[in-house]
């Protein structure tokens, strides 16, 4: 071994939660640290929540093993297995294990898990009673299973009934003793347990409630041969698997003399009351919880890493879970408050007759528990909602028919996940089964969304198919997958801070250039990425329109063209023509401009314009000149078009003129940049020819004036927009759709529609600031006007030689200047 | 038998940006990183043969346009979890000048 001067941290503990907080640590500091791990069980890390489906017969001991001996090798971590550290010497800094192993530590961090209850009753230490926690334990049931009949399984919570339906599926005749009125009491209301307890009957398992064991006998081998309960009952048993809870395993802290009270109590950066020493996983109490499920764990682990990697930036504040059942073929799940009492409200549906149960639990018009049995394709919405504490007051009368993936297209209208055939289509961008998103997720250890987009490329394109994604995941990972906290959302790998945290700073600290905006930041990574230049660029550009000197290194191609990239390499070209309304003159000279650049194709866009495709970037700036059109923005984060029927200058149905007051806006809002892109559409009458009620902003023409709609989408997932006032004139259109639009531009995240931001902040905000406060709207259409005074149009300012170099490549000529 | 040609002058490739080569043997994409270090790559991204000059260029590594994957400069490897190579050319810095070697 060799020694290095590097800073030591030793890990007791080789578990989810403490190999986790490695893996991230690795990421943010590989050289920091030289690593020490201790294990009391003789395996690598390995994913305990799938003991279940081991003990079920669904998996083996090696599908489930996340990381094996050679990845710690790989790592230059030394790793002592089956050695359970008894000491910790905190004066001298140093470890002590049962074998005499010692290991010095500059810090060190605590992953020692829980250990199970065991009833205090006669007859506990008897052969073949087990605890259902590790690989030794699940091998001593299955190894139980093939030699005896009768299984007890005292406790009716998750981790007992997983166990029974084990047993059960192993051919043993499997009774779950509960003390409780109904099965897993702390996860389900009676009428959900009630559903529950049917469907495992039909599956075979025998349920013996409000039973209290009083001892333990045993047979004449020594064996345990029966369970005997306080009201002199007795069941046979081979086999009594206590699972009645488990209790974080501090007795190596508290002789230490680290502060414990249920757990060894650390503070928001996951630091105990010796700074050295750190500690997550089910072993720690954080103010007052200690969690039993993965997914608090893995919030705690990156926090935890962050620190010990000495960027100091990230808190955990506490989590809220959820549980998911994991018995093949019963879909059950829970989340938060789900009793409600003072103050709540409670939706249900229920319709035993279907085996279908849901229930929410509602207060102040937030969603604070849930409990769906049954049908639990949108476990994973509520869930999202439950936690991000979105307002639902109007969502309310959607909300049990469930989040409608209806207008999603792309997945052939499937909606639930537990109903495909392993061969079926989830995404339909990638081309990616079902089959092979379980496959990755089980022989991947993957945990998050983010995970399998990135292993599987599933729902990484389009993303109509996250909430199937979403759902397999669930269902195979169990209470383990963690829907991503949309409420924090780091602006992307290179920093902790969210979108928002670095907007307020752009404009409070004054920050004008992307350089200047990390430096402040202290990004991970000096120039960035892919994903958080483009943001930077628009947010600097956004707080500082007339100082901002846009980076286009920054910039996504297209932006940087300005012209949009084809699947060959060449570039289309869309000129504006306001309003969808076009002179002779401005045909022939498109058609002109076709014939001399030979441009492949022609074609009429969604948007009433006309697209010239197949040019090759060197020809843009020629192709523009000789057009002498405005650039349609059609490649931008931007303004796209103003949609607009003919109106009542022609139409006989027609009530206003839709033709000019598009044409005015589009205007009035051109070369403008945004979060994402921007379409409008202004319709003379409610027949909305225009289609105005799926964009960003849609106008309909009513006798009596204008009504304005926002936040229509018509892509992947239609979404019809929401009324927003109905004013009387032309000129109140255009203060309100401006104001609407720049209030976007200021709030809304890099890449949000407006419909993903008017869901996050809710229709009601947006009505307060546009609709209420008629100073703020006045100002936010003015803050518009301004940033707009000075944009010129980027197709005339390359046509005049601008980034001329962007557009000319170099040829490569050998023979001369070479050296 | 290696050649080094000059190309152009360092300036003439904008700082995480690119330049596209037009050879012989294709197009070649000869960036310049944040460091001022310089990397040739055969204009191809290894998913579906996107233009990886026309990428978001960041460290050692560039983001093609098309899809997203990010190849490194210096390998042409594509970073993990996707999989793929593209060729590798060389490509230098002398008194202010770029060179690049396509043997
Ligand atoms: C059968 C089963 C099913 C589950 N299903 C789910 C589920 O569906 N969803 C969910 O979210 N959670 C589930 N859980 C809970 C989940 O597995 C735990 O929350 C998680 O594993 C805890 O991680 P940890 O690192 O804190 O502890 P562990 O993973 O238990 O790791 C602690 C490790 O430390 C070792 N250790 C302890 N003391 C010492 C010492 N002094 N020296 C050396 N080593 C020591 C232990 O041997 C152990 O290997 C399930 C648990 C079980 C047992
Ligand atoms: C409610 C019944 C509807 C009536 C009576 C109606 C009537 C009309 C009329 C008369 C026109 C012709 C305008 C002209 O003379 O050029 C028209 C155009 C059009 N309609 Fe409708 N329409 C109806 C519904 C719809 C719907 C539901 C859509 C699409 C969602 C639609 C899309 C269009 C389009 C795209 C045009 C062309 C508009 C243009 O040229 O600017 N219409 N409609
Ligand atoms: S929306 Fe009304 S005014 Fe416009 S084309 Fe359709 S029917 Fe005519
Ligand atoms: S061609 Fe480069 S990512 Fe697809």
């Amino acid at each position: 071994m060799t020694t290095t001067n590097k800073t030591r941290l030793v890990v007791i503990g080789n578990g989810m939660a403490g190999m986790r907080t490695l893996e991230e640590l690795l990421k943010l500091a590989p050289d920091m640290y030289d690593v020490t791990v201790f294990g009391a069980e003789p395996h690598g890390n390995y994913n305990r929540i799938l003991l279940s489906p081991v003990l079920a017969g669904e998996m083996t001991i090696r599908d489930i093993m996340l990381n094996d001996v050679d990845w710690y090798a790989q790592n230059g971590i030394t790793l002592h297995l089956n050695k359970t550290v008894t000491r910790i010497d905190r004066a001298r800094r140093k470890v002590i294990a049962d074998d005499g192993t010692e290991a010095d530590y500059d810090r060190l961090l605590l992953a020692t898990g829980s250990n199970p209850v065991m009833l205090p009753v006669p007859g506990i230490d008897l052969h073949g009673v087990v605890a259902y926690r590790d690989i030794k334990d699940t091998d001593e049931m299955i190894e139980a299973a093939s030699r005896y009949r009768h299984a007890v399984v005292i406790g009716g919570g998750l981790l007992g009934l997983e166990a029974a339906n084990g047993l059960r599926l192993r051919g043993m005749d499997v009774t779950v003793v509960h003390l409780m009125p109904w099965l897993m009491e702390r996860q389900l209301d009676r009428t959900a347990a009630n559903l529950l307890q049917q469907s495992l009957e039909a599956k075979g398992l025998k349920f013996k409630l409000e039973k209290q064991t009083a001892e333990l006998v045993a047979g004449e081998s020594g064996r345990v041969s029966a369970i005997k309960f306080k009201d002199g009952e007795t069941l046979p048993a081979d086999l009594v698997v206590m699972a009645v809870g488990i209790r974080p395993n501090t007795g190596l802290a508290e002789a230490a003399g680290l502060h414990c009270d249920r757990g060894v109590v650390v503070d928001d950066t996951m630091q105990t009351y010796d700074p050295r020493i750190y500690a997550v996983g089910e072993c720690v109490s954080h103010r007052g919880i200690a969690y039993g499920l993965v997914a608090p764990l893995f919030e705690q682990a990156k926090v935890c890493a962050n620190h010990l990697a000495q960027l100091g930036i990230s808190r955990y504040t506490g989590s809220v879970t959820s549980t998911k059942l994991k018995v093949t073929g019963i879909d059950l799940f829970s989340a938060g408050d789900f009793i409600g009492g003072e103050g709540a409200e409670e939706i249900v549906l229920s319709d035993p007759s279907c085996g279908v149960y849901k229930k929410l639990v509602v207060k102040q018009d937030k969603i604070v528990g849930s409990v769906l049995y049954g049908d639990t394709a949108d476990g994973s919405w509520y869930f999202q909602l439950l936690r991000d504490g979105q307002n639902i007051r109007e969502l309310r009368g959607r909300l049990m028919s469930g989040q409608s993936h209806l207008g999603n297209s792309g997945h052939q209208g499937q909606n639930n996940a537990a109903s495909m055939p392993d061969d079926m289509e989830v995404c339909g961008c990638n081309g990616v089964c079902k089959g092979t998103i379980v496959k990755a997720i089980k022989e991947k250890g993957l945990f998050t969304l983010n995970d399998v987009r990135k292993h599987t490329k599933a729902s990484a394109s389009c993303g109509s198919c996250t909430g199937l994604v979403e759902q397999i995941l669930a269902s195979t990972v169990g209470g383990a997958y963690q829907p991503a906290d949309v409420s924090r959302k780091p602006l992307c790998g290179c920093t902790d801070y969210t979108h928002e945290e670095v907007r307020k700073a752009i404009i409070e600290r004054k920050l004008k250039s992307i350089p200047e905006a990390m430096g402040f930041f202290e990004w991970r990574n000096v120039n960035g990425c892919a994903s958080c230049r483009p943001a930077l660029n628009y947010y600097l550009l956004c707080a500082w329109p007339h100082d901002y000197i846009d980076d286009p290194q920054s910039r996504f191609i297209n932006e940087r063209a300005h012209a949009n990239i084809q699947k060959d390499g060449t570039y289309s070209v869309i000129p504006r023509i306001y309003g969808g309304v076009t002179t002779p003159a401005q045909l022939k000279r498109i058609a002109e401009v076709a014939e001399k650049y030979a441009v492949p194709s022609l074609k009429l866009t969604g948007g009433q314009r006309i697209d010239l495709l197949g040019v090759k970037k060197e020809d843009l700036p020629k192709v523009w000149a000789d057009l002498d059109m405005p650039s349609g923005f059609a490649y931008g984060k931007s303004i796209r078009t103003v949609k607009t029927c003919v109106g009542s200058e022609w139409c006989r149905f027609g009530v206003q003129d839709s033709t000019s007051l598009g044409i005015a806006l589009e205007k009035a809002l051109d070369r403008m940049w945004a979060p994402h892109k921007v379409k409008l559409a202004v319709s003379g009458c409610p027949r909305n020819c225009a289609e105005a009620t799926i964009k960003d902003v849609g106008i309909v023409g009513v006798d009596s004036g204008w009504e304005i709609y926002v936040a229509g989408n018509g892509g992947i997932k239609a979404e019809v927009s929401l009324f927003l006032v109905k004013v009387k004139s032309a000129e109140e259109v255009m203060e309100y759709a401006s104001a609407f639009i720049q209030l976007y531009r200021e709030e809304a995240r890099y890449l949000d529609r407006t419909v993903h931001w008017v869901q996050r902040v809710g229709m009601d905000y947006v009505k307060k600031r546009i609709v209420a406060d008629a100073t703020g709207r006045k100002a936010l259409h003015e803050r518009l006007k301004d940033a707009l005074r000075d944009e010129k149009d980027p197709w005339q300012e390359r046509v005049h030689g601008a980034a001329a170099r962007e557009f000319v490549p170099i040829r490569f000529q050998p023979g001369i200047g070479s050296a | 038998m290696s050649e080094w040609i000059k190309i152009c002058p360092l300036e003439e490739i904008p700082r995480l940006g690119s330049r596209v080569v037009q050879t012989g043997k294709g197009d070649v994409a000869v960036f310049r990183n944040g460091s001022d270090e310089v990397f040739a790559l055969r204009d191809q991204c290894p998913h579906k043969g996107g233009p990886l000059s026309q990428g978001i260029v960041f460290d050692r590594k560039v983001t093609c346009p098309l899809h997203g994957w990010t190849v490194q400069l210096d390998s042409g490897e594509a970073v993990a979890p996707d999989c793929g190579c593209t060729h590798r050319y060389r490509a230098r810095v002398g008194k202010g000048e770029v060179y690049l070697n396509l043997s």
